[in-house]
């Protein structure tokens, strides 16, 4: 039998941007928060040795033991579905402060589009504009609903940057002044405007100058040492829960974070939650930890894993198209690139922070005309300048051998002179790309793995070439001497990084029959249980999560607080 | 090639080592493995350096996990896909096998922090790896496969193959033209490809990049704490700096 512990207000599975946010808003108002955290502690004196590429980039120091737990995948339901036995499309986040850690700090706010895609698709195209097997969704929530909590976000990690021309409307500017601009960034620049496109520097968690939010958090300047995705920042510049959210929670006395801790399963009593289960994974010890109210602030696979392992919610059926847990998984096409080579250039392409870059989305949502496309949507186009370390970046001219002599001389020549521009292609949900619990693999504690089954589709493929082909013309415009993008798309690969820009499987809307939670993250089938993160994007947008994640957390943590006080649903 | 890497420690305590000790009194006596060292370093000591400076003593330059003869085959493979040319030193200048070696004794070498639980099932390519064995199995298996090869094609073995042969067997791995029952060619081909480049450009506290001319051959600054008064200028180089130079603050 589990050891149980006195009952407290709210503990919270997972604490990372989600959960450290909720913590942070819900001790504040008094209430009795526990965190429990599967992976270990984290601080900023942890990344002294942190420039090591090898360590942090290659071996995942940040990451998830996939020795312990990993997912399954297969591309579609004919095929037998094998563990991701090594990293590779996707990096898990481990330890306190979860993925919020080792991101790059790009930090954006969908349009205003990707939250009422599905009526203003068919209300501008008409409803054939989607194909029939094409699930997406409204988010029950518009933009100008949510803006208040984008707002909120961004104060509090200080992001910088630039307005965004082709966006929604923002009630303030970004707190702090935008990033510095590289000479590729300038070159971007000048060959976009040229093309009478839209450029922006992008927002950025990357401090810009020293900041003090309004919970009274002082942090210092990025360095812009090159040392962002995959790494934790050893000064505090990077915009990181431990950094932020975290000692404000504990300063309040109301939060206790227990390290170590892996939540086995959300507790049940009638309609309601009671608690959890968790695996104290030092002594190996079950202990029963009882709660008024459960938020499950977990990465997309754990949050889809513990409602199937805790029976809560109804299970996404895709012959039917009935149920919702773990519907609609989401990922992001992020192969519609090109690649620039200069051979007279030469940049700083050491130097850089982890959203340091510029950014246009004149072809992102419904900023640009589909009529005659074979596609919706589209994505950002990214010129990133995040520091390209030296193992990870080899990038030689198409053409050119992959070892050897040829090979040597020309990584070498290139490796200051090489840029990449990117398309950051959108996700759409397609009835047959899902996640469920594998009936084979099984974690260390014997309980099944998430299964993924997803693959590209003709969107996908129609739209990276899309992207691809205009970020070829952006580095045409800039003068590189030769440029080489992507021409077909192929299948997903579980085994080539692409992002960790997972989404879906506890989606939000406005309707039960058709989603997991509502706009305030919180069960339609469980009014005690709030859900939040990437899990609730009913589809991803042409950008980067974390902006979305951390105001749905600030909305969440006001759902919270509204039940607490009147309990039922809250919208 | 810089001046730096003119003086780089070469090959340096072994020979050295293997002198100073005694072992190499009459060489005879020793015989076997060390003595085929010995052959070996007298070769590698016909390239006109001269040893102008104390012995480095290089602690690190030892084997956790290869054979010698793993070791040698390993060090010609990698500088056939990293060679030396008027740039700098190929991997074997930059230490790679030893790199290779150290790696294969620890948790990468072990797979500690993957997935290993049975059951194994063949895969779609997507899927990504789906074998049972080790990284350390597959260099056993991949190295003696080398130089099978290298018998069955040469009849010689493969570090005594001229560069073009070596090639040629490389590129029999990387294109899977051979067949093999035990392991994939063309991945333990990109295993070595990448564990050469990661030899050739991790920090040098794991035992390749030697003395961060992987780092100087490419213009890059190794680990620096701040790029702000350069970050919005055009190229310029900087003296790199290892992980090791923060231990002093």
């Amino acid at each position: 039998m589990a050891r149980k512990l006195p009952k407290v207000d709210v503990v919270i599975i997972g604490v990372g941007w989600a959960g450290g946010i909720i913590a942070s808003e819900l001790t504040k108002k008094g209430l009795k928060v526990v965190g429990l955290e599967k992976g270990k502690e984290r601080k900023t004196e942890d990344y002294f040795m942190v420039h090591d590429e090898l360590r942090y980039a290659l071996r995942y120091e940040m990451m998830q033991d996939l020795s312990k737990e990993t997912i399954t995948f297969r591309s579609n339901e004919k095929i037998r579905a094998l563990p991701m036995r090594q990293y590779g499309s996707f990096l898990i986040g481990d330890g306190l402060g979860g993925s919020g850690v080792h991101w790059n700090g790009q930090t954006f706010r969908f349009l205003p589009y990707d939250f009422q895609i599905r009526s203003q698709t068919i209300e501008k195209y008409g409803p054939n504009k989607i194909p029939a097997d094409m699930t997406i969704q409204d988010w029950g929530i518009t933009y100008d609903e949510l803006e208040p909590y984008y707002d909120t976000f961004e104060k509090m990690a200080g992001i910088s940057g630039e307005e965004n021309p082709l966006a929604g409307k923002r009630s303030s500017k970004y707190p702090t002044p935008a990033l510095k601009k590289t000479k590729a960034m300038e070159l971007f620049t000048d060959a976009a405007k040229k093309l009478k496109l839209h450029p922006y520097v992008q927002p950025a968690a990357n401090l810009s100058e020293s900041y003090t939010n309004p919970d009274g958090i002082s942090r210092a300047a990025c360095q812009y040492c090159g040392y962002c995705e995959r790494f934790g920042c050893e000064y505090g510049a990077k915009g990181d829960p431990v950094v932020t959210v975290i000692p404000v929670a504990l300063k309040t006395g109301n939060f206790e974070i227990r390290t170590h801790s892996n939540v086995r399963r959300i507790l049940k009593t009638g309609d309601k939650t009671s608690g959890v289960i968790y695996i104290d994974e030092t002594t190996g010890e079950e202990i029963e930890q009882p709660a008024d109210i459960v938020v499950l602030t977990g990465f997309v696979f754990s949050n889809v894993k513990l409602l199937l392992l805790s029976n809560i919610g109804t299970p996404y059926d895709p012959n039917t198209g009935k149920g919702s847990v773990g519907k609609n998984y989401a990922y992001q096409v992020r192969k519609g690139n090109a690649v620039g080579f200069f051979d007279k250039k030469k940049f700083n392409n050491f130097a850089g922070a982890g959203a340091l870059g510029m950014i246009l989305d004149d072809y992102n949502g419904d900023n640009f005309d589909h009529t005659d496309l074979d596609f919706i949507h589209g994505g950002m186009i990214i010129l990133g300048q995040t520091g390209q370390r030296p193992i990870q970046n080899n990038t030689v001219p198409k053409g050119t051998p992959s070892w050897g002599p040829e090979f040597k001389k020309t990584s070498l020549k290139y490796a200051n002179s090489v840029l990449t521009v990117g398309g950051e292609g959108s996700s759409m949900a397609f009835r047959h790309h899902f996640l469920d619990l594998d009936p084979v693999y099984k974690d260390e504690y014997g309980d099944p793995l998430v299964r993924i089954t997803y693959d590209f589709e003709d969107q996908d493929r129609n739209m990276a070439k899309f992207l691809a082909s205009k970020c070829a013309d952006i580095l045409k415009e800039m003068g590189a001497d030769q440029v080489d993008y992507m021409q077909e798309l192929g299948p997903y690969d579980v085994a080539s990084y692409q992002s960790t820009h997972n989404t879906g499987g506890v989606i939000m809307g406005s309707d039960p029959s058709t989603s997991a939670v509502n706009s305030y993250l919180q069960m339609w089938e469980m009014d005690n249980l709030f859900v939040v993160g990437a899990s609730a994007f009913p589809q991803n947008a042409g950008y980067n999560p974390t902006g979305t994640v951390g105001a749905l957390a600030y909305r969440a943590a006001e759902g919270i607080l509204k039940y607490r006080d009147a309990g039922g649903q809250v919208v | 090639m810089s001046e730096e890497h003119k003086e780089s420690p070469e090959s340096i305590s072994r020979r050295k080592f293997i002198r100073n000790t005694g072992f190499t009194v009459g060489g005879l006596a020793v015989g076997g493995i060390l003595g085929s060292l010995l052959t070996r370093q007298d070769k590698d000591s016909n390239n006109g350096k001269k040893d102008t400076h104390a012995e480095a003593g290089n602690f690190n330059e030892a084997l956790m996990y290869f054979t010698p003869e793993q070791f040698r085959i390993t060090e010609a493979i990698t500088e056939r896909i990293f060679p030396e040319d008027d740039l700098g030193p190929g991997a074997k200048g930059l230490g790679v096998a030893y790199y290779i070696d150290h790696q294969l004794a620890g948790d990468w070498g072990f797979n500690a922090r993957e997935y290993m639980q049975a059951p194994f099932f063949v895969g779609e390519k997507v899927q990504g790896y789906q074998g049972r064995l080790k990284r350390r199995n597959i260099f056993d298996i991949g190295l003696r496969e080398i130089q099978n090869h290298s018998m069955a094609v040469y009849k010689k073995n493969f570090t005594d193959l001229k560069g073009e042969e070596q090639d040629a067997i490389l590129k029999d791995f990387e294109g899977d033209k051979i067949q093999l029952t035990t392991i994939s060619p063309s991945g333990f081909f990109q295993m070595l490809r990448s564990a050469t480049l990661e030899g050739a450009y991790s920090d040098p506290l794991y035992g390749g990049n030697r003395n961060m001319d992987g780092w100087k051959m490419r213009k890059y600054p190794g680990s620096q704490m701040a790029y702000t008064t350069i970050i919005d200028k055009d190229f310029q180089e900087v003296k790199p700096q290892s992980l090791k130079s923060h231990m002093n603050h």
